[in-house]
């Protein structure tokens, strides 16, 4: 059982990635701090039945995860969409993979860190629904494993799974929509020959 | 890399082992890169990776993907939200020790 008294001192190391997430979640800069406020309130009062030694960290982001379905996504009152659209494999590589062989010396990671800028990124992970923005950002974000995820999503490992995958690939799908609308890339997969794949039908349009 | 012999994981026509290995590698990327995988799959994939440029450069291109993203999401906390936090768990704490001297 953990000491109360305790709770400030190991807590607040977390404050900063925990505003970061709740940010994220609730995409906006009010309500994040009111959530972190009422998640660091709930996880004090909840401390004593923290076991010491287990994940602080996961158990924090548990209190903030809950904390955020149950009192901040009701106010939202967005509809809450719970399917994505099929999107292929290595979507974003397919399209702009080349890029950085078209620059020598540079790395994917420059290329990639030049050509979207911090709002698309925050626009592209804010336009995923709830369940699938939430477990896109535990694991890229922080790091989380599957069965921490799971444990703190209250849902099986599968299911987590399954958001990630579903929500890495809609999230490569936007980014790559705004590198077209800046002109940064082509719509369709320049690496295939065409004709080659009868699952790309957006260009029979 | 472009002769029409390339193992492209992008290609996906034309049977054999290296198309498979390929999609294997491809399939398991994600998970690979989530340290999710069992030594044995780890290994295979590893090994896959060292003969075939094309998957090498994926999943370099993925696991970049990810650092640009976290990259780009970092954010300021609000200057006085540690502050406002810190003196609302003093006063939870001066709270629980009155309630505990007025029990005892």
């Amino acid at each position: 059982m953990a000491d109360q008294a305790a709770f400030a001192e190991q807590a607040t190391p977390f404050l900063e990635p925990l505003y970061a997430a709740a940010l994220r979640m609730t995409r906006n800069p009010a309500d994040a701090e009111d959530l972190v406020q009422e998640t660091f309130i709930r996880a004090y009062r909840g401390f004593g039945s923290f076991q010491d030694g287990t994940n602080l960290r996961a158990w924090l982001y548990r209190i903030l995860t809950n904390t955020f379905i149950n009192s901040y996504r009701a106010k939202q009152r967005r509809p809450e969409q719970t399917e994505l659209d099929d999107v292929e494999d290595l979507y974003l590589y397919r399209r702009i993979g080349g890029l950085e062989a078209a620059s020598m010396g540079r790395s994917a990671e420059d290329e990639l860190m030049d050509l979207f800028t911090e709002t698309e990124v925050k626009d592209a992970i804010d336009a995923l629904p709830d369940q699938f923005r939430i477990a896109v950002l535990l694991a890229d974000v922080e790091g989380f494993s599957y069965k921490e995820i799971a444990e703190i999503l209250d849902v099986p490992i599968g299911t987590v799974m399954s958001r990630l995958h579903r929500g890495r690939k809609a999230l490569q799908k936007s980014l790559h929509s705004f590198a077209v609308s800046r002109g940064l890339a082509d719509d369709e997969p320049a690496t295939q020959p065409a004709g080659d794949d009868p699952t790309s039908g957006a260009a029979n349009t | 890399m472009s002769d029409t012999h390339s193992h492209d994981p992008l290609e996906q026509a034309g049977p054999g082992a290296t198309e498979h290995r390929c999609d294997d590698a491809i399939a398991q990327l994600q998970a690979f890169l989530d340290g999710e995988l069992d030594e044995v799959t780890v290994a295979r994939i590893e090994a896959h990776l060292q003969e075939c440029s094309p998957c090498l450069e994926a999943y370099d291109f993925e696991a970049e993907l990810r650092k640009v993203i976290v990259a780009k999401l970092r954010e300021d906390v609000p200057g006085d939200l540690r502050g406002r936090i810190m003196s609302i768990l003093d006063r939870l704490e001066s709270e629980d020790a009155d309630s505990a001297d007025a029990a005892s």
